[in-house]
């Protein structure tokens, strides 16, 4: 049973995905509701035991699969999670069951269809963060833009096809790239696409550089950093609700895993030597996406520019080279930048929750279609402020964690970077707190607020556990930094190890 | 000449080919219009015989015939195999679409059957002449067929133009061919190649011939500057006619192209490759760019098709065995992606209306959620995303590029499958996003309905297990192309 969680968290999702998509068209609607509901809770429970059954004292590879799949070019089915990729298999399944609560009655057209693709797309994320060998990883990291496509552009606002193909053809340009490093690195490695080979293998700088280039392109626009930000905003204001969780909750997190899992460790020489370009186009992120958020007027472009912002905390964190002589990344920074990530899933996925009920009501993201709304939906506005917290890093929550402990890697590497990062908690709860002002606080601002529902059961649910998940990870995170101790203490000795063949 | 060297049982597929079809031109004066469906099921019967007795001889070892002239290799069965399939698929999709619009009538059977006799022939032909005669006889059906619907304009000047190119293309061909025998004094690929070896050939001559036998190639490829006809002639033909220029006769191309080229002219590979590189950089820049522009369906796949080729031809640059391997499997691939593309829009199609534009799809996803599935795997496919068989095909001939340090290529490459990308990604939105403008149920038969499905699964399930196929197709090449005879 162990020695195949991880096929069964990736297949299990994509078979009840497929399962859902033959009940066919919307009579059978209900009976997809539920079938979708079924197949993702299942999916969640199956990956429950990668968590409890996983060896804290172990930095390597845990639950390894190994299976030839394609020997005419020795591409192997290689799974295995470690401390760094764990927890979002976790959060990605967990993510799509709240997916699936959110859409119950929200999606009235082709519901079947929408269910599958979520959980097709689960599978299929989960399998590019187990994923040991390049093109496997690369098979699921492309594959899972087909359903993304179809859920923006489908079931996506009135904007949806420019947003739908702009976000495609952006991360494809990224990854197509990437997949050029990965041949020309399993001709380097002498045949082989296994990624932990190409973690040993020397290579020069000028190599190490031309790969961390274009490892820089796929994961760059992936998380998204700045300048190749400009994908997300669209595809977020567009996407249904569920789109945007997911986006912001889990596929965000792959470009940042794929920096930690290859850039890092298959060229440290390079990363070491340009890390003041990624630390600059980080703090760019920070400091002016920061501002960008705060001039919005649309709630949902306002989340996505806050996401930008925070997962330039995250790549800061990964960047941070100190210690003797800068050759070693910074701990502090790197998990925290780790909690960062994970904070953020909930915490995004919460937001983009948080205005889809608002949406599903009003039918406008404008802020200023709003104001008062707590007057009529007290509960709901008592989890939105909760929310809108963490959004801003107040300690106690799991956005405060995080942040925190990048903050206070920074300082012991460089002062200024610290105070540059630092303003993200002044600009984050400016951009938040005065949206959440504007929203929620103050009279009746029109009619559509007044007739205002508080939240039903249902929401009340996915509010609840995002709530708890929230509060649990801010008030006590070890649990979550003890697993991935080992494995981060792993990865930065691995990097400090110089990779460029010594001279004869 | 001698029995043993003529050999004639090593045709024996040909052979039976060739009689059926006879047989079946001859029967077909006596069965009247309401009884086609016997002319039908017999082609069909006798493309699996014929492919049968193909695959028969698979595993066999390399053989010669007809005095050397005719061998029939690991390589040229499985291509064989690959253009029964290719034909077979054309009739049965367009079988509906043929009875729609008066074209169903036993030369449709015949001079397609014709086309791929020609085809076979010239897969196993290491002779100049035989190569000819092949490629002669495939061309001459196919223009006929193109022509099939007389009343159109369009489709007779599809079959003019495609005629007059083919025919100054084979023209080059031929041209080529007599330089290099002047330079070498052989008609015979494996004897051109040991003159060439012994240094006993015209250098100069041979380079001549070389590059009039590329320009040929180009042409038959339709390899952008050679690719004019490519667009006009899809478009004009009847959409079976597009699909069967569009899918069979590329693998007989290929094979010609590596018998001339990698067997024939192996000394010479410098200079081809060269050449070869220019027609694939550009086939894949102006392929991809081109067809962006397109609204017309039938069109745009021309230009997707010149895409694909220059794909191909960048495996054949490489020059080495896992080279032409790669391309193999790329042209195999592609046969089926273009099979299934082409055979969704004949499902479409209906009397009187003919589904070619790209807003003929909208809203596919309403009127059949299964055949907008479909048609989504087989634009993803082209498109190069995994986990489809075109990202496998394209992975193996990017892998060889690199391998041979041609990083710069296969960045070009990957850079122009991006823009390729986006036209097809129109067609999913136009089929999942846009709404439907009409509600016409689909009209095909059962047969045609079952087959495209099974078409376009596979393009998904040998995405998700190319490794079979992907290895006997290697192994194919491996062993053909190392045979070289005395």
């Amino acid at each position: 049973m162990t020695g195949n969680l991880l096929s069964l968290a990736i297949w299990l999702p994509v078979v009840a995905g497929l399962v859902v998509l033959a009940t066919g068209g919307d009579k059978n609607a209900p009976v997809a509701r539920w079938l979708a509901l079924i197949g993702a809770l299942a999916s969640f429970l199956v990956t429950i035991p990668l968590y409890t059954g996983f060896d804290s004292y172990h930095g390597g590879m845990q639950f390894e699969e190994l299976k030839p799949w394609i020997e005419a070019l020795n591409i192997n089915y290689h799974l295995g999670v470690d401390g760094l990729s764990m927890f979002f298999v976790i959060l990605n399944s967990f993510t799509t069951l709240m997916v699936v609560l959110a859409g119950w009655q929200v999606i009235e057209k082709r519901v079947a269809q929408y269910m599958a693709a979520f959980l097709i797309m689960s599978g299929l994320i989960n399998g590019a963060f187990a994923a040991l060998d390049a093109i496997l990883f690369y098979v699921f990291f492309e594959a899972m833009l087909i359903p993304m496509y179809l859920i923006i552009g489908v079931w996506g606002g009135p904007r949806r096809v420019y947003a739908s193909v702009k976000f495609f053809l952006y991360t494809l340009l990224g990854s197509l790239l990437t997949l050029v490093a990965f041949i020309y690195l399993y001709y380097q490695s002498g045949g082989s696409f296994d990624i932990a080979s190409y973690h040993r293998l020397p290579l020069t700088m000028a190599a190490q550089t031309l790969l961390l280039v274009a490892f820089f392109f796929a994961f760059a626009v992936k998380v998204p950093m700045w300048p190749v930000h400009t994908w997300l905003p669209d595809a977020h204001v567009e996407a249904p609700t569920g789109g945007s969780m997911v986006l912001a909750a889990i596929t965000l997190k792959l470009g940042a895993y794929g920096f930690l899992r290859f850039a890092l460790p298959i060229a440290p020489d390079a990363s070491r030597e340009y890390a003041w370009v990624f630390v600059a186009l980080s703090l760019v992120a920070v400091v002016y996406i920061g501002m960008v958020a705060l001039v919005q007027t649309d709630m949902k472009k306002l989340v996505a520019y806050s996401s930008i912002s925070h997962m330039g905390f995250v790549t800061l964190g990964f960047f941070m080279f100190g210690g003797v002589a800068g050759k070693e990344l910074n701990a502090w920074a790197v998990e925290g930048a780790l909690v960062q990530m994970i904070s953020h899933g909930f915490v995004s996925a919460a937001m983009f929750f948080c205005i889809g009920v608002m949406y599903d009501r009003v039918h406008s993201r404008k802020i200023a279609d709003y104001g008062g709304v707590a007057n009529k939906m007290p509960i709901f506005a008592a989890f939105m402020m909760l929310f809108a917290m963490a959004n801003s890093g107040l300690p106690a929550t799991s956005g405060f964690a995080g942040e925190f402990m990048v903050v206070l890697g920074a300082v012991q590497v460089n002062f200024w970077y610290a105070v540059a990062a630092a303003t993200t908690l002044i600009f984050g709860a400016a951009y938040t707190l005065w949206m959440y002002k504007r929203v929620i606080f103050g009279d009746v601002a029109n009619e559509n607020v007044a007739e205002l529902k508080d939240v039903n059961a249902r929401e009340f649910l996915v509010l609840a556990i995002l709530a708890v998940a929230v509060l649990g990870m801010g008030l006590y995170p070890k649990p979550f930094t003890d697993v991935m101790h080992q494995s981060v203490n792993d990865l930065i000795w691995h990097v400090s190890q110089s990779k460029l063949p010594q001279l004869p | 000449m001698n029995w043993t060297s003529l050999n004639p049982w090593v045709a024996t597929p040909e052979i039976f080919l060739l009689c059926a079809v006879c047989a079946i031109l001859l029967l077909d004066l006596f069965i009247s219009d309401a009884k086609r469906g016997v002319t039908y099921v017999l082609t069909l019967l006798t493309l699996l015989v014929t492919g049968v007795l193909v695959a028969s001889g698979v595993s066999a070892p390399a053989e010669y015939g007809y005095s050397e002239s005719f061998l029939v290799d690991p390589l040229s069965s499985y291509a064989k195999l690959t253009m029964i399939v290719g034909v077979a698929l054309v009739l049965v999709y367009g079988r509906s679409y043929a009875k729609a619009r008066g074209l169903y009538r036993g030369e449709l059977f015949t001079l397609s059957m014709f086309s791929l006799l020609g085809m076979m022939v010239m897969a196993s032909a290491v002779n100049f002449l035989t190569l000819y005669v092949g490629l002669e006889l495939m061309s001459l059906s196919i223009y006929a067929m193109v022509a099939l619907n007389r009343d159109s304009v369009a489709s007779t000047e599809a079959a003019m133009k495609y005629f007059v190119l083919g025919a100054l293309a084979s023209g080059m061909l031929l041209y080529g061919m007599s330089m290099l025998y002047g330079a070498t004094g052989s008609l015979d690929v494996f004897k051109v190649a040991a003159a060439i070896q012994s240094g006993a050939a015209n250098q100069l001559l041979v380079v001549f011939g070389l590059v009039f036998v590329v320009t040929g190639l180009g042409f038959k490829f339709g390899a952008v500057p050679f690719h004019m006809w490519v667009p006009d002639v899809y478009q004009g033909a009847p959409t079976p006619m597009t699909q069967l220029i569009s899918t069979a006769p590329k693998v007989a191309v290929l094979v010609l192209a590596l018998r001339v080229l990698a067997q024939g002219l192996e000394g010479f590979a410098p200079d081809w490759r060269g050449m070869l590189m220019i027609l694939a950089v550009l086939s894949i820049a102006l392929g991809n760019l081109t067809a962006i522009a397109q609204s017309n369906i039938k069109r745009m796949l021309g230009y997707s098709t010149i895409s694909h080729m220059g794909f191909v031809l960048l495996g054949l640059l490489v020059a080495n065995v896992n080279g032409y391997a790669a391309s193999f499997f790329y042209v195999v691939s592609y046969v089926l992606m273009g099979a299934a593309g082409f055979g969704i829009l004949m499902l479409l199609s209906r009397a009187g209306f003919e589904a070619e534009q790209i807003n003929d799809l909208k809203g596919l996803n309403q009127r059949s959620p299964w055949f907008a599935l479909m048609m989504l795997f087989v634009m993803f496919s082209m498109a190069g995303i995994p986990v489809f068989l075109g990202f496998f095909a394209k992975l193996s001939v990017l892998k060889e590029l690199v391998n041979m340090h041609l990083v710069w290529l296969a960045v070009f490459a990957v850079i122009f499958s991006l823009i390729g990308a986006f036209y097809y990604l129109r067609i999913v939105k136009v089929m999942y996003f846009d709404d439907a403008e009409s509600h016409e149920p689909l009209q095909a038969s059962l047969d045609a309905k079952v087959v495209l499905s099974v078409n376009c699964a596979l393009l998904l399930v040998l995405g998700l297990m190319p490794n079979q196929l992907m290895s006997v197709l290697i192994d194919a090449v491996q062993r053909s192309i190392v045979v070289v005879a005395y």
